[in-house]
């Protein structure tokens, strides 16, 4: 069994400065459920979930090519004793190369991008690797008008058979905004912070011509408290 | 020594695009033997509905999975198999409940809770983690029936906040 991270990574339900959490942060104390009386319990599946062989391809879902710097965001999702998490579901979305979101519920003040969704799905192969290739998504202005974003790629995470049910960001390398973010800046130790910033990996990057993109590296570490059944 | 987590972000307003697909919110069809309509309110620390785009929800339990955005009114919807009471070795006899995630635009991370039913007595008072939860606070886990349906709201702060868990 892993021992769990000492470093305090995890955002607090209330973080005034994150106006929206004023009014629907819970404000008691969580129950405590020991975690080892459900690790023979198994999660959901989400098999219903349908993930195709070219879901983590987000430039080549329409017609034409997409706007914006073409990027390969790859890495692995790992336990925190370093050992790869096979068979994670991981769902992406993110704005367009000018910071719009395809969603309905997208204020608009940028225009959308009729060659880019800007959603994506795979599964962690039998190494916990992954990889999507996408456009960089841009910082934009919140619908309130409030603060700009860092850009930033939304990431969601299942996995069952290591309790894992998480979502969260990727945000990238020497972006300004990201020291002005509050929902960053929520998190208590600039460690988990910059656990959330993807790197460029200068050599990763594929210099091939029509097919250049710009590689940036980004793990995801998860609690290893829930061993998997083929470790018993 | 292990390496850092990854922390917890919220899902913000924008997920409908990718998270939301036809389908989601049924674990089983609704005419199914044993299918539980189980809806209810997302609420604010005033009172007031997390209304669509904000909100996500997700109910599942053993195998079963489901997912709904909230509407207009604050309103999740999902459709799921009535579960089982399950042994939990060495701990006792769990009542039968689903599990409630919530995810939305202020939550920094999934506010974690569960629905029992209420015709599930005396299950429900030897159920081990409804014991690891303050006795004044357990009726806000508590579903209502009304016809065809199971009614629960989550109340995210506030007076009757709903009790979540940390697992």
């Amino acid at each position: 069994m892993a021992l769990a991270s000492p470093v305090d990574v995890t955002p607090p339900f209330l973080y005034p400065e994150y106006q929206a959490s004023v009014l629907r942060a819970p404000s008691k104390r969580l129950v405590q459920v020991p975690a080892e009386w459900f690790h023979t319990i198994p999660g959901p599946v989400f098999g219903r979930i349908p993930v195709g062989p070219n879901d983590n391809d987000l430039l080549h879902q329409h017609a034409g090519d997409p706007i914006g710097l073409r990027i390969v965001l790859s890495g692995r999702v790992l336990d925190s004793d370093g050992r790869g998490v096979p068979g994670t579901l991981i769902e992406i979305w993110q704005t367009n190369a000018s910071g719009r979101y395809v969603d309905p519920a997208d204020p608009g003040f940028v225009p959308l991008d009729p060659n880019f969704t800007g959603a994506g799905r795979t599964i962690t192969d039998s190494l916990g690797r992954y990889w999507f290739k996408t456009v960089k998504p841009a910082p934009y202005l919140g619908a309130r008008g409030s603060w700009f974003r860092p850009a930033h790629i939304h990431v969601s995470l299942f996995n069952p058979a290591f309790g894992l049910r998480m979502i969260t960001q990727c945000y990238f390398e020497g972006d300004p905004f990201i020291r002005t973010d509050p929902i960053v800046q929520a998190i208590p130790d600039p460690r988990g912070i910059d656990r959330l910033v993807a790197k460029v990996n200068v050599e990763g990057c594929d210099r091939t011509g029509e097919e250049a993109t710009v590689a940036y590296d980004w793990d995801i570490v998860i609690r290893g408290q829930n061993a998997t059944p083929m470790e018993r | 020594m292990g390496l850092v987590l990854s922390p917890s972000q919220t899902s913000g307003p924008m997920y409908g695009f990718a998270l939301i697909f036809e389908g989601c919110e049924r674990a089983v069809e609704p005419d199914s033997p044993g299918a539980v309509l189980l809806e209810g309110r997302v609420l604010d620390g005033e009172g007031e509905p997390v209304a669509y785009p904000d909100a996500i929800v997700e109910v599942w339990h053993g195998e079963q999975w489901a997912r709904s955005r909230t509407d207009a009114d604050g309103v999740y919807r999902v459709v799921v198999a009535r579960p089982d009471s399950s042994e939990l070795d060495g701990v006792g006899t769990e009542a039968p409940y689903l599990n409630v995630d919530v995810f939305a635009r202020g939550l920094l991370r999934a506010a974690q809770t569960r629905v029992y039913f209420p015709e599930e007595e005396p299950a429900n008072a030897a159920d081990p983690v409804l014991q690891l939860v303050p006795e004044e606070r357990r009726h806000t886990l508590m579903g209502r029936r009304e016809d065809g349906l199971l009614r629960f709201d989550i109340r995210l702060q506030g007076e009757n906040e709903t009790v979540f868990f940390d697992r």
